[in-house]
């Protein structure tokens, strides 16, 4: 495969109950959607490869209710559920989310995703995630940082580098 | 997450939409405050305030050059900041990358 040029862009902005979520893809926007509301497709690429994925629940749908589990090598299970509000083929997905794993449920967040047709048969994917408060955006941001094994010293040292010039 | 005082936390200094547009500019190179209020055309008192805040979390350095104070941007203290997102996006830089292989395979099958 060539040289990854597309890149990932989270946008958080401080004091704000949501986040952005936007990525292009060399494929057309059917093949991007089903890859979102197939379940077979969809548990092979959401997560990290170290977690293993299991659907219980997948109802791609409007109306339609979604669960999976994510499990780690020491068989630490992450549970996620939700409904699909708006399933309109191959545009957008409206749904909640909610983590599980929480001291307390009910913190659920409000998920748009768009599929966006470009030039070339590709597909720009954004999803807007619209949190409670600022502080459960916060909370699901940082919750990521105590799964640890991150070294983000080397992207750092790129941006340094870049602000240096 | 527990919140330390504003002159502490390079989290709530950035907070502030006219403080990033700061650090924006003196990411760049360093500036005297004269060229940092001509560069964003605000008031003086305006660039001299949020200067102040970024100066105390320590986010901009000041030095001296004869009769002019240079001010810069400390990329170190934005470190917190971007550790902070850094895990989060990577586990989507990685579910999308895992997609990528899903939708090549897809293609070619069709082909």
């Amino acid at each position: 495969m060539s040289e990854k040029k597309n890149k990932t862009v989270i946008t958080v902005e401080p004091g704000k109950q949501e986040l952005f979520i936007t990525r292009e893809f060399d494929a057309p926007r059917e093949l991007v959607f089903k890859a979102h509301t197939d379940p077979d497709l969809y548990a092979r690429w959401v997560g990290p490869r170290d977690l293993t994925m299991s659907i219980e629940t997948f109802e791609p749908v409007s109306g339609g209710r979604w669960r999976f589990i994510q499990k780690d090598k020491d068989g630490n299970e992450f549970g996620f559920h939700g409904v699909n509000h708006d399933v309109t083929a191959p545009e957008r997905i409206i749904g909640t989310f909610e983590f599980e794993g929480l001291p307390e449920s009910g913190h659920v967040i409000l998920e748009t995703t768009k599929f966006e047709a470009l030039r070339g048969n590709r597909t720009r994917v954004t999803t807007q995630s619209v949190y409670q408060s600022v502080e459960d955006r916060d909370g699901m941001v940082a919750a990521g940082m105590e799964s640890g094994v991150v070294d983000g010293h080397e992207r750092l040292d790129e941006i340094l580098e870049k602000i240096r010039k | 997450m527990a919140r330390i005082p504003t002159t502490h936390d390079p989290f709530n200094a950035v907070a502030e939409p006219k403080r990033r547009k700061i650090i924006e500019v003196l990411g760049q190179r360093e500036l005297s405050v004269n060229e940092i209020i001509e560069l964003l055309g605000w008031p003086q008192p305006m660039v001299s305030k949020h200067l102040g805040v970024l100066k105390k979390v320590g986010l901009v350095r000041e030095r001296r050059e004869g009769r002019q104070r240079l001010y810069r941007v400390d990329v170190e203290q934005l470190k917190p900041i971007y550790d902070w997102v850094t895990p989060f996006e990577r586990y989507w830089s990685e579910s999308y990358n895992r997609l990528d292989e899903v939708l090549s395979e897809l293609q070619k099958k069709e082909k």
